[in-house]
């Protein structure tokens, strides 16, 4: 299994250790405000329904697993950046599966990780395909997994078509989030995403196509909202085609009751196979998606953590052990102990707690440090919202935003890992990191080789070891109250 | 006459099968099929499985 995957020992250590270290000065409790990794300013109903949720609560990210089944391959839309047709076991991104399966085959499977992985809290469905067109899969599926392990959390995602008549039939299943994806509010902009669509028996092209389409997922978003269901709108940035757009999208749908927005970058290679892919589309470079999501900050509140997992992705964000978890694969018998999952979430509920504190601490630090204008770093970790990955096993670096007011997540970029099985790859690091680590001031490491802490240098990015295992807050914080806060007073 | 779908290109996402109102598509195997005895071809109207295929030239006519 990957080690990406926190052990549940490693962890419970930890908690241990942090219950017996003197607890720092807080200025208030954790589970009301404080930090902005927590509950922040969401209201206490939404907290409580995501705070277990990798893909929607920021911290609970650094906790906990999420898998999708890939039950419901039909859809009824044809998105220019989607190729129904492609399937491979190395392509980590939305829409793209090795393996369908029945409803019956995918409980099982369900069953199978949960008894691997008690870090497991969420099963979406998630393409390829649609959801709610593929309505009847996407509930027999629910149906069969409810039976097996009660306390799972279900959610799904679609493209808003069909959503309208299934809201009923989603408020009877108890489940709590929903995603749409909302490319447009304007019809016109939508004949550039939407070649076609297959509504009410037939098939609707150009405008007409992205009119309904609209009006549909309005309707739907207003009707679960109107049920108390979370509704989570993700959008794909596609440069020149919609990207000054989405904060028209942004207003839209918070208007209409959307909790998270969710803006991804597209993903286009010819190679793919997508209309976009084959016909020179770009999608959006890092800072071009970090400009659009500082513009869209004040209003739905924004997700910035998104990984673009692959239909059938199992394990935490940023990681996928779907091939080890393949049908073949999967023992029909695998033992279920639901005691090792209450004893995991009773730890992260520990560590947790130890984390707000310490970003309490980080916070207090920085506000006490002299002016100096904020900073980007990026974070090698391997969950836990910790500093705990070698620089050259990170595939992906989370990147926080520091500055007198605090330490604030702002996204991921992915990398190729510089270390290949001993040796440092000197092509990766010219190729892939030290471009995707553009107007980053240092990366935080465990640990580093002294080579690429040259390069890195040499590119104007420092690479900093002092901090393993500490807290990204913490070290964050740190490092950025010494190198900039020279007048920074001594904490009492 | 018939519809008909092209084995080598068809994605076997089920959509036509969910569409067809005479319910003459259906899992054979590994590959989906169009009972040809009772596909009217929609009686005139566009055919719903071509509509709903994601694949241009899947399903055509015989």
């Amino acid at each position: 299994m990957s080690s990406n995957v926190i052990p549940l020992s490693s962890i419970r250590a930890k908690a241990q250790m942090a219950e017996a270290a003197p607890k720092p000065a807080g200025g208030c409790s954790a589970s009301s405000c404080g930090s902005s990794k927590g509950a922040g300013d969401m209201p206490a109903h939404i907290w409580e329904k995501i705070k277990d949720h990798p893909c929607y609560s920021e911290e609970a990210h650094h906790y906990f697993a999420r898998m999708h089944v890939a039950v419901a391959p039909a859809c009824n839309i044809q998105c220019n950046y989607c190729n129904r047709k492609y399937d491979c076991a190395n392509e980590s991104r939305p829409g793209v599966t090795s393996e369908r399966l029945t409803p019956e085959q995918a409980a099982l499977k369900v069953a199978a990780v949960a008894a691997r992985v008690p870090q497991l809290s969420v099963l979406g469905i998630a393409g390829p395909g649609d959801s709610m067109f593929d309505w009847k899969k996407t509930f027999e599926t629910f149906r069969a997994v409810e039976k097996r392990l009660p306390d799972l959390k279900f959610c799904v995602s679609t493209n808003g078509l069909s959503l309208p008549d299934q809201v009923e039939r989603l408020a009877q299943h108890n489940i709590d989030h929903v995603t749409i994806t909302i490319n447009m509010v304007d019809p016109e902009v939508g004949t550039g995403i939407y070649p076609w669509i297959y509504f009410n028996g037939r098939r609707y092209t150009g405008l007409d196509a992205s009119k309904i389409l609209h009006e549909r997922q309005m309707e739907g978003l207003e009707g679960l909202t109107a049920k108390g269901i979370l509704v989570k709108v993700n959008s794909v940035m596609i440069p020149g085609v919609n990207d000054q757009h989405l904060i028209a999208v942004n207003e839209a749908i918070k208007a209409r009751g959307a909790f998270l927005h969710n803006v991804m970058p597209l993903i286009s290679a010819p190679e793919h196979g997508t209309w976009f892919g084959l016909n020179g589309q770009r999608g959006p470079k890092p800072m071009e998606l970090k400009e659009l999501q500082d513009k869209l900050a004040g209003g739905a509140n924004l997700m910035r953590h998104c990984r673009q997992c692959r239909a059938d992705a199992v394990g935490m964000l940023g990681e996928d052990l779907s091939q080890d978890f393949t049908m073949d694969k999967i023992d029909a018998d695998a033992a279920y102990d639901p005691e090792a999952r209450r004893l995991y979430r009773e730890v992260v509920e520990r560590e947790r707690a130890d984390h707000r504190q310490a970003a309490e601490a980080a916070e207090a630090e920085l506000s006490a440090a002299a002016p100096a204008p904020a900073q980007l770093v990026a974070v090698c970790t391997k969950g836990g919202g910790r500093i705990n990955q070698h620089f050259g096993h990170a595939t992906e670096f989370q990147i926080y935003e520091v500055d007198r007011d605090g330490v604030r997540f702002v996204g991921h970029r992915k990398v190729e890992n510089y270390c290949k099985g001993g040796y440092g790859d000197d092509d990766a690091l010219e190729d892939s990191v030290i471009p995707a680590l553009e107007g980053i001031a240092a990366v935080f490491v465990s640990k580093i080789g002294s080579c690429p802490k040259r390069d890195l240098a040499k590119a104007g990015i420092a690479a900093i070891d002092a901090y393993p295992f500490e807290y990204i807050e913490t070290a964050v914080a740190g490092w950025f109250a010494e190198a900039f806060g020279a007048e920074r007073r001594d904490l009492a | 006459m018939a519809m008909q779908i092209d084995a080598s290109t068809c994605t076997a996402c089920g959509a036509c099968e969910f569409e067809c109102p005479t319910a003459s598509i259906s899992m054979k195997g590994d590959i989906y099929i169009i009972k040809a005895s009772s596909c009217t071809e929609c009686d005139g109207d566009p055919a719903k499985c071509v509509a709903v295929c994601p694949v241009d030239d899947c399903i055509t006519q015989v």
